[in-house]
């Protein structure tokens, strides 16, 4: 059994393969994410995509930001053999909003900004707000949990390499033959 | 960070392992077990342990304070005593000088020189009080999960540490490898195929 140090590392192209994954089906699957329609929960890009190329014997790190992180930038280091490590995103339900960083290698979330509780005045609303806290917590982590059980189910089968690499490989050259706007 | 931040920052963990009943006051027990020690009037530099979410600066669990709807909320202080480099080298200059006019020398030894500054720390490690940190923890035990609300590496080891003498149980931090093997949808055919998966090139 691998211990805990080992398996993180060694794995950790796991979570690179799923941000990547997880910015095709973004811009291909037109937010559904295979979702019921209409979507409880949309998914978009946010500001920020950090990819890296592993195949480099020293990494090799480019940092996409801005108002919504231009995608044709991030279609050339892709080409180029690179993986997504971090994607800004931002979700959004009905009546609920998220923005947060999602880091590949350790499924961390940073940054997470969520649609505001209501305003604290006495020590008896802390109950209310906490609750409602870790409720809008626990919409979002099970979302993304659902999609990276999704991806993970799909990476250990054979649909990996037949059907979904070839996919994504087509929308990397597509996207790069296209020209800017 | 706190949990009712603007923007938090969270890490994972799968608790295994559960407390025997009634939950609440084995939990209770743990908590109170490893709650913060005060350490503004001794000398040590460094102190960890439990507080309460709401009053992290009186700890205390009394009347189920930790209980919140389904899950248990409370805190990890570290407190840490900083004593600035300059200030130790302040207060050596001086000893030094002391001790050089009372003995009618010039020069002390490298040893002398060192028991001085052991004392120098010892002394202004009593007079300079603890800096704390707060770091949110909520603990969903229904689903075995536990949030904690920092990135940070020396915290994170703390909470495991921390978190194993106080309740019996071990943290698994929540990643890539860690998550697909205890995915319910995970069959054991899949998990067989998990480990010697290598890294895809997408475009060669």
């Amino acid at each position: 059994m691998l211990d805990i140090a080992t398996a993180y590392k060694r794995y950790s192209f796991l979570g690179h393969e799923f941000l990547t994954w997880l910015w095709y089906l973004i811009e291909t699957d037109g937010h559904r994410l295979g979702q019921v329609d209409p979507p409880a929960i949309v998914l978009i890009l946010g500001k920020r995509i950090v990819l890296e190329n592993p195949r480099e014997n020293h990494a090799e790190k480019i940092t996409i930001k801005g108002e919504y992180a231009n995608f044709e930038a991030g279609i050339l280091p892709l080409r180029q053999g690179s993986l997504v490590t971090e994607l800004s995103l931002e979700a959004k339900s009905a009546e609920m909003t998220w923005e947060f960083n999602l880091k590949g290698e350790s499924l961390s979330i940073s940054a997470m900004k969520m649609s505001t509780t209501g305003p604290i005045e006495s020590l008896d609303d802390v109950e209310g707000a906490l609750l409602e806290k870790i409720y809008l917590l626990e919409t979002i982590l099970q979302f993304i949990d659902s999609l990276f059980e999704r991806f993970i189910k799909m990476r250990v089968s054979n649909d990996w390499e037949d059907k979904v690499v070839p996919q994504i490989r087509a929308w990397i050259i597509k996207n790069e033959e296209r020209p800017n706007l | 960070m706190s949990l009712l931040s603007s923007a938090i920052s969270i890490t994972r963990y799968r608790v295994n392992g559960k407390v025997e009943d009634p939950i609440s006051d084995a939990v209770y027990l743990g908590l109170r077990k490893n709650m913060l020690p005060d350490i503004d009037d001794i000398e040590s530099a460094h102190s960890a342990g439990w507080t309460s979410f709401q009053d992290p600066f009186t700890p205390s669990f009394e009347g189920s304070s930790f209980v919140y709807g389904n899950y248990f909320v409370f805190s990890l202080r570290i407190d840490k005593k900083t004593i600035p480099a300059k200030l130790v080298q302040k207060y050596m200059a001086i000893e030094i000088a002391k001790k050089c006019q009372a003995t009618g020398r010039e020069f002390l030894s490298r040893n002398e020189k060192k028991m001085i500054k052991e004392s120098v720390i010892s002394i202004l490690g009593l007079r300079i009080p603890a800096t704390p940190n707060i770091y949110n923890v909520v603990w969903n035990y229904e689903a075995s999960q536990v949030w904690f609300f920092s990135h940070l590496k020396g915290p994170n080891e703390e909470l495991e540490t921390l978190f194993k003498t106080s309740f019996g149980l071990v943290l698994t931090r929540i990643f890539p490898f860690t998550f697909a093997e205890s995915c319910p949808g995970m069959s054991g055919f899949d998990l067989d195929l998990l480990t010697p998966l290598s890294p895809t090139k997408i475009l060669r």
